[in-house]
Formats: structure tokens, sequence, C-alpha cells
């Protein structure tokens, strides 16, 4: 029974993350145009562009390859995998134990480097510029998470998020620590996600393009499952952030239905705080030069590490 | 039994090597060494798995030395490099009886590589310091003569010089290394050397020396400079052969020594092996990031990962000490696994740059592109190995880099200073190392096998043999066993850490789901399994609902490219415009990358030139200073040459008293 019911919270989280995820982005959007005081298209317009796009016939470049065409599945499932471990609405999920947060980091590494690759599947320089500027993001925010990581799980005793949402849930107290890898996470997922100010989701000028350069080839079916997987992980890293440092609200393993629902609604809740929050952050914020990123980055970078260090040298800060 | 079957191997590879001097006709005789090769390797490698039972074994032949005999054991931890090595061994066979046909002088080749191989199984088996050492200059010579096998190229014969060079300075490192375990009794034999009383001063020298001599052929910085001019120089399989197991080896003779012969560690012995670790893995893959030279990259990446080997090893002993044996254990296993699983996955790259070199004849990515066209079947093995070595799940490499994570998450308990600082800034190079490398290969693969071909080679390029085919297959096949059965292995592993550390992981296969927990299921775990299934059932179910439910209508066009597409391949990215973000943002520091641009000024008819200077300052600072230093001094005893035979005479007389009164005190 309690198997069953387990099974049915994980299919749970697997279908919320996947229909909040574009809904999110047309939340954000909508928030961004009330701020520049224009209407905006509805919450549900990502949602309407991404079945259009599924009916569309798929437009291929002469000389893509295989590989080309099986990368945005295998994009799409990965991020997919990884949203539906993190904890949303409630904590010890049926699958949690098959990928720790590190693992979770990991599968999103998986995804990019199946993106970067496929950007220069058709050999055009845009591709190229996509892959490359992905690839030099990539290796500064990716140490960056680890080390957010490590000193998220010292604290907390354990890589699992699970345990990391329940420990933090019981030991609400204000670690230094804590506090600088939240800001180093907050800049990492500016960056992963390609907001402003590292990249901007909405321009076609070409030559500031990151994301959207690497899929510039993509057409219908498959833009669609990369446009998802991007929106995905939009969510997956509001989630972290939520699951790391606010699980209030959470539904604990086990929890009856009414819990759950409580949780769920302080999922939504937290999720409309963070879309708002990212709304005003990227209309009140201009795009930066592409090789002011790194130093972005680093900051990054070197936040994580030195809350690492901190946890390293002291147990109580 | 399994020792006496070992042996006899060993000795039919030494017969197989001179197997030439016999049968003069070339036809066929590289091909039927390689056969024999493989069926002897893969009888090593059933001695290695042969159940032992917890006793390690002992065998003493009458040869070499007097009095002293060629002393050989079987235990754990030689068991599973002899895997290790054989594992590599039987596929390079596998694969060189098809590509060794491409290879100029095949034979002598052929002959070498059997002569290298049973110089690395010589190595694991030896007991004691002459066997030790005998076979590890053995194994020297054979690679080296095999890094000779282009030898009209005047950049071969410079990097098999250099090679040579390092190769005699690690070896006279580790003799003086055993010279100082063995100490003035001089019982050189691993039992006695393992009971021998010693001082702190003599384990430190002993360590430093270790790690030049180890380290130096494991191609540690700041001791790698011939590594990637060495490894790219040799035929393909020999690459995969020495990258993939012969600095396994080198990493072998560290762990006897340290871990083994030199007793109970104390908590510093692990600064080195930490710091140099660190500094090569990132240095390294830096390096790997901006080559353009397929071979050299995957060279340089095998440092990378040497260093992470070594960050595991350096771990393990700062827990050992420290009395944590189940957080050792996981550093270890972490180390060891990350040898298996480098062995596989770097052998299988470097067997598919050896397919692009066979079907093209080039090694420059620069002029490559294009190649998952025309050869499909290694691009797609290639790129199973990249995901691998790039440490992305569900492949093998990201379970050795994760368990590393781990061990890193369970050192701030140890109560050094010194450590509590230097493990989170190694656990950073680690980090930044493992996202270098997905960088690395992202640009490698895509630049290599994606785009459009940059010359006509690639564009004519054929797929390869099915003897390379099905040696990549296996490897890749392999790969992805450890990836998703991780436990397994571990379990494997594990009484290799009990002997070693005297702790051991928990048995992962009471961990439910195949699942890897380290230490804890609550703590952390990871299940390859799950993850690989939940992957790739998502993607088929999303295919299928988009082919059932929407449209898998597809039509073929030209490129979009934002409305005009040059019609000329040298508009791609290359390898060096991809690096570029990175050699910007960390080339600087790490390697004082230089760009220059020569514009001309309006009016003028030149060309416009960009230059791109990029320099090792390792070698600048460490080597040039010592070669000059060397140079210097040569040329001043030069003197000496032309000295009268009076004053020849004066100079001996000088040297008699000089060592009378020597020996008189």
């Amino acid at each position: 029974m309690t198997i069953i019911f387990d099974l049915f919270a994980q299919i749970l989280q697997m279908a919320l993350v996947l229909l909040a995820a574009p809904l999110l982005i047309g939340f954000v959007r909508k928030v961004k145009a009330h701020l520049l005081r224009r209407q905006g298209p509805p919450i549900v317009q990502p949602w309407r562009d991404l079945l259009r796009l599924l009916r569309k016939e798929t437009v291929l470049a002469e000389n893509a390859s295989w590989f080309y065409r099986a990368a945005p599945y295998f994009i799409f499932a990965t991020t997919w995998v990884a949203a539906s471990l993190t904890p949303t609405f409630e904590n010890g999920l049926m699958f949690s134990w098959a990928a720790d947060l590190i693992a979770i980091i990991a599968l999103l590494g998986s995804a990019r480097f199946l993106l970067a690759l496929a950007g220069m599947d058709v050999g055009t320089s845009f591709g190229g510029i996509g892959s490359s500027r992905e690839a030099m993001f990539g290796s500064l925010a990716e140490p960056a998470t680890i080390m957010i990581v490590f000193t998220v799980s010292l604290v907390a005793g354990s890589t699992q998020l699970s345990e990391i949402a329940s420990y933090m849930l019981a030991h609400s107290e204000l670690r230094v620590s804590v506090g600088m890898a939240l800001i180093a996470l907050l800049i990492v997922a500016i960056a992963e996600n390609g907001r402003v100010p590292v990249d901007n989701p909405a321009t076609h000028l070409e030559l500031t393009m990151v994301h959207e350069a690497m899929i510039l080839e993509y057409s219908g079916r498959h833009l669609a499952l990369i446009e998802l997987a991007s929106a995905l992980k939009l969510l997956l890293y509001i989630s972290l952030i939520d699951c790391m440092f606010f699980p209030w609200g959470m539904a604990p393993h086990g929890a009856g239905v009414v819990e759950m629902a409580t949780g769920g609604v302080a999922f939504v809740f937290k999720l409309a705080v963070a879309g708002v929050l990212l709304a005003v952050f990227e209309t009140s914020t201009a795009k930066m030069r592409v090789f002011r990123v790194p130093d972005f980055l680093g900051a990054g970078l070197m936040l994580g590490l030195l809350a690492t260090l901190l946890v390293f040298v002291t147990r109580s800060l | 039994m399994p020792l006496y079957l070992a042996l006899v191997c060993v000795g039919g590879l030494i017969g197989v090597s001179s197997l030439p001097i016999y049968k003069r006709e070339t036809a066929g005789v590289a091909e039927l060494i390689y056969r024999l090769c493989l069926g002897i390797s893969a009888l090593l490698f059933v001695a290695a798995i042969i159940p032992r039972g917890a006793n390690a074994l002992d065998l003493t032949l009458p040869l070499g030395l007097p009095w002293i005999g060629m002393r050989l054991h079987l235990d754990a931890l030689t068991a599973f490099f002899l895997a290790v090595v054989n594992l590599g061994g039987a596929t390079a066979s596998v694969y060189a009886i098809g590509y060794g046909a491409h290879v100029s002088n095949p034979v002598r080749v052929a002959a070498f590589y059997a002569a290298f191989l049973a110089g690395m199984n010589l190595v694991v088996l030896a007991a004691d310091a002459y066997t030790f050492l005998v076979a590890w200059e053995f194994m020297s010579l054979a690679s080296w003569a095999l890094v000779l096998t282009h030898h009209h190229d005047a950049e071969n014969r410079r990097a098999s010089y250099i090679y040579l060079l390092m190769a005699s300075f690690g070896a006279l490192a580790l003799l003086m290394a055993f010279g100082v375990l063995g100490g003035v009794s001089g019982a050189y034999d691993f039992a006695s050397i393992r009971e021998a009383p010693r001082d702190s001063w003599q384990t430190g020298l002993v360590l430093a020396l270790v790690l030049l001599g180890a380290g130096s052929k494991a191609g540690l910085a700041p001791l790698h400079v011939w590594l990637p001019l060495a490894h790219p120089a040799a035929p393909s399989h020999v690459s995969a052969l020495m990258s993939g197991v012969m600095t396994k080896v080198a990493i072998y003779g560290f762990i006897r020594i340290v871990f083994d012969l030199l007793g109970p560690p104390a908590f510093w012995w692990s600064i080195e092996p930490m710091t140099f670790g660190a500094i090569s893995a990132v240095i390294a893959i830096l390096f790997a990031t901006l080559q353009s030279d397929l071979k050299k990259l995957l060279a340089y990446s095998t440092i990378e990962n040497i260093g992470v080997i070594f960050i595991g090893l350096g771990l393990s002993l700062a827990f050992k000490a420290n009395g944590m044996l189940v957080p050792a254990a996981v550093a270890f296993s972490a180390a060891l696994f990350h040898i298996f699983n480098h062995s596989l996955f770097k052998s299988l790259l470097f067997f598919g740059a050896g397919a692009v070199l066979t079907a093209t004849g080039e090694r420059n990515i620069e002029r490559l592109g294009g190649l998952i066209h025309s050869m499909p079947k290694t691009a797609f093995l290639f790129l199973g190995g990249c995901f691998a070595i790039a440490a992305l799940p569900p492949l093998n490499g990201f379970v050795s880099e994760w368990l590393m994570f781990q061990a890193i998450l369970l050192s701030p308990t140890m109560p050094q200073w010194i450590l509590k600082l230097l493990v989170p800034a190694v656990g950073v190079a680690l980090a930044l190392s493992a996202a270098l490398g997905a960088s690395c290969y992202v640009r490698a693969y895509g630049v290599a096998f994606l785009g459009r071909p940059r010359s006509d080679e690639a564009r004519e390029a054929k797929e390869v043999d099915q003897w390379s085919l099905g040696a990549m297959s296996f490897l890749l096949g392999l790969s992805l066993t450890a990836g998703l059965l991780p436990g397994f292995f571990i379990d494997t592993i594990s009484p290799v850490a009990k002997a070693f550390i005297g702790g051991r992981m928990p048995a992962q296969n009471e961990v439910g789901w195949l699942s890897i927990a380290p230490v804890a299921e609550s703590r952390s775990s990871y299940n390859g399994m799950l993850v690989f299934v939940l992957i790739v059932a998502s993607a088929w179910a999303a295919r299928w609902l988009i082919y059932k439910y929407w449209s898998g209508a597809t039509r073929r066009a030209p490129a979009w490219d934002c409305g005009y597409i040059e019609p000329s391949t040298a508009t791609q990215y290359t390898g060096s415009s991809f690096a570029q973000p990175i050699r910007r943002t960390l080339g600087v520091i790490a390697f004082s990358a230089r760009e220059r641009l020569d514009m001309p000024l309006p009016g003028e008819t030149r060309a416009a030139r960009f230059s791109v200077q990029i320099q090792d300052r390792i070698f600048n600072f460490l080597y040039l200073p010592i070669t000059s230093a060397v140079a210097r001094i040569s040329n001043w005893l030069n003197a000496l040459n032309f000295l009268s035979i009076q004053e020849y005479l004066g100079l001996v007389f000088a040297a008699l008293v000089l060592l009378l009164v020597g020996v008189a005190r």
C-alpha cells in the first residue's frame, strides 16, 4: 500500500514538474511584461507554443547527423529525470535515493554536454559560438555548484536532497556559510539558465546569444523538447534552492493527502515568489559582456569555496 | 597455482616477442604475435581473478642476483593490477590485429609490444627490489623502442629522447628509494623491507623519491613533460597501453611502496600526493582543452586522470593516518575504481583516435570534422568514451568521481589544520578539472566528428575494420557495465582495501536495488541503473508520444544559420576558436597565453595576422634552467679534455690522496 502511494507521489511529481515548468516561464514573462507596462501574452502561451511546435513538421539541416536527431530526446529525458528526483511538494520521493545532489548536478552536466555537441553538429558558426560559450560558463558554474553542494551537505551531513531538506527544516538557524552558499547558488542559477545578465532568453541578436545560438538550427518537435528541457531546468534550480534553503511547507515522507496538498500549495507559492524576483531582477539589470561573465561566475565559485572552507574550519558558522 | 600460471604466461610473452627471430617472413607474423598476446593476456586475466583465498602466494626463482633470487608474489593488490594490465593488453591486442597492419614495420612493433606487456606484468608480480627495478626498466625500454616506431620523424626522435631521459631519472629515484628502504643491512625483498625499522627522515626521503620515481612515470606534474610527447608518438594501440595501463603500473609502484612497504602512515604523507595530484589535474586538463592534436589531447587528459587518482590516494593516506578506516577505504576504492575506469575509456579513446588516423591520416582536429557521417560506428563508440571520461552519468567515469567527492565530504573531522585547508582546495580542483574535462571533450568530439569536413581526407574517410570496432565496442560495453552496476565492481576491489587499509566499505550487494552507498544510505547513494533506465524510458516515451499524437514529419533543407550559410567549411568554429573563451579566462594565468593581433592600417594591402602564444610555465621555469645549468657545467668541465699529461697525472694523484684520506677516517 505504501509502495503504491509512494509510486503515486513520484508519478505526480514527474507530471507536476512537466506541467508547471512552461507555466513558470509564462509567468515570468507575464510579470516582466507588466513591469514594462505591457499586457504580455497569457501564462499558458509557452504551452501553446510547445504544442504548436510539436504538431509542426521538423526541418533538418542537410548535413545533420543521427546524433543531432537523437540529442533532443536525451536532453529532455535527462533534465526531466533530474527534475523529478528533486523534491518539490513532498520529501523523500520514491526514487530519491537513485541520485543524490551531486548526481543531479552531474545529470544536468550530461544534458549540457549533449546540447553543446548538438550545437556543433550542423557546422555553422553560430552553433559553435553558442557551444563554446556554454562550455566556458559550464566549466566555471559546475565547480561552483559542487562547492555549494559541499557546504550544504557538510552542514546537513548528507548529500541526499531529502535528508538536507529535513535537516534544514529541523535546524532553521542562520549560518554564514549557508548564506554564502545561497548567494553563490543564485549566481549559478542565473548563469546556468541563461537569464539576464548572463544571456538573454528573449534575444535573437546573433552575437549576444548563447543558449539560443546552440539551438538555432533546431525546429519542430526537436525544438519543443529542448525548450521544454530548458523550462524544466529553471524549475529544477528553483526547487533546488527551495529544497536546500527554504524547505518550509514541504510534506514529510509518507504524509497524507492533505499534507501533500499543502506542500503543493507551498511549492506553487514559492515558484511564484521566485518568478517575481527573477522578473524584477531581469528588468532592472542589463546584459553583461560575454567576457565579464567569468568574473560573475568566478565570484560564485569563490563564495562557494569560502563557504566550504568555513564549514571545514568551524562546525558552527 | 595462479602465480605459476601468471609466470608461465609472462614467459610466454617473452617467448612471443622473440618469435620474429625464428620466423623471418614478415607477412602474418605480426598478426600471429598479436593473436598470441591476446590469448596469453586473457589467460593472465583469468589468473588474476581465480579466487586465491585470503593468502598471498609467494615464489622464489633461482634467477637474478646470487643468494637473493627472484621473488614473486600474488596478493589482492597485485591481482587487481594484473587484471587491469591484462584487460588493457587483451583489448589492445584485439585492436592491433586490425590496426597493426597499418603501422610501418609491423613486426618490430609487435615484438616490442609483447615484451612491453611482459615487463608490465612482471612489475606487478615482483616481490623484491631487484626484480621490481629490472622489470620496471624492461617496461620502460620496451615502450621506448615502441615510441621510436616512426623514427624518421625528428619530432618523434626528440620525444623518445626526452622519454628515455625522464624514465632513467625516474628509475634512479626509485633505485635510491629502495636503497633507503633496504637500509645498510641490505635486505631487498619486500617482506624484510616491510619489517625494517625506519626513522622519520628516512620515511620522508623515501616518500619524496617514490613520488619522483613513480610520479614521473605516471605523468604527475611537474614531471609530466615527456608524456604528451611520447604517448602520441607510438602507434595507437601502444599509446592506449602506455596511457591506459603503463601509468597505472607506475601508480602500482606508488601504492606498493607507500601503502605497503612504508608501514602505518602519518598524516603529512598525504600532503604531497594531494597537492601534486590537484595541480596535475587542473593544469593538464587546461592544456588538453587547448590541444589540436587529438592524441596529444588524450595524453594530457591522462595526466589529469592520474592527478585525480593521486588525490584519492592522498586522501586515503590522510584518513588512514587518522584512524578513520571506512573513509580511507572509500577514498582508496575510489582511486582504484578510477584506475580501472580510466584504463577502459582511455584505451577506447586512443583506439578511436587510431581509427581516425587510419581513416584520414590526420591527428589534427582542425583538419577533421564531419566524421560522424563517414564513420558512424567509430563516432558512436568515441562519443561513449567521451561521455565516460567527462565524468557524466550514467557511465563509469562519474561513479569514481562521485566516490571521490564522497570521500572529500567525510574529511572535515580530521583534526589537522593543514588538511582542513588543503582538502577544500583539492575539492575545488577536482570539481574544476571535471567540469573542464567535459568542455575539453565537447571540443574534441564536436570539432573532429561533428560539423562539416574541413579537408578532403575527412570527407572521404572510410569506416575502420571489424577488429578495431570490436575492441572499442567491448570497452564501451565494460564502461557502461561499470557505470550501471558499480556496486559489483566496488565489492570486487574491497578485498584490496581490506588488506591495505585495514577497513572496507560496507558490502554494496546488501544495498537494495543495485544502488551504491559508500557509508550509509541516508548519507549518500547513487543508482546508475535506475538513472539509466529512467532516462532511456523517458526519451523513448517522449519519442513514441510525439510520433503517435503529434507529428513525425521531417524534411531536409539547407542549414539556416540566420539566413546565410557560407559554403566554405572554414567558417565553422575550429578547435582554437572553441577554446578561446577558456584560453582567455584561465589560460592567461595558467600558461601566460598571449594573443597578438597585427592589424594593417587603412590603405595598407597586407593581410591582418592573429597569433596566439602559449607557454608551458613549468617547462620554462623548471626544466629550462636545469638543462641550461647542465649545459653550462658540462661546457665548463669540457676543459678537462684538453689538459697536458702532467696535469692529468696530478689529477689522478689528487684523487688517490683524497680517497686514501677518506678510507683512513
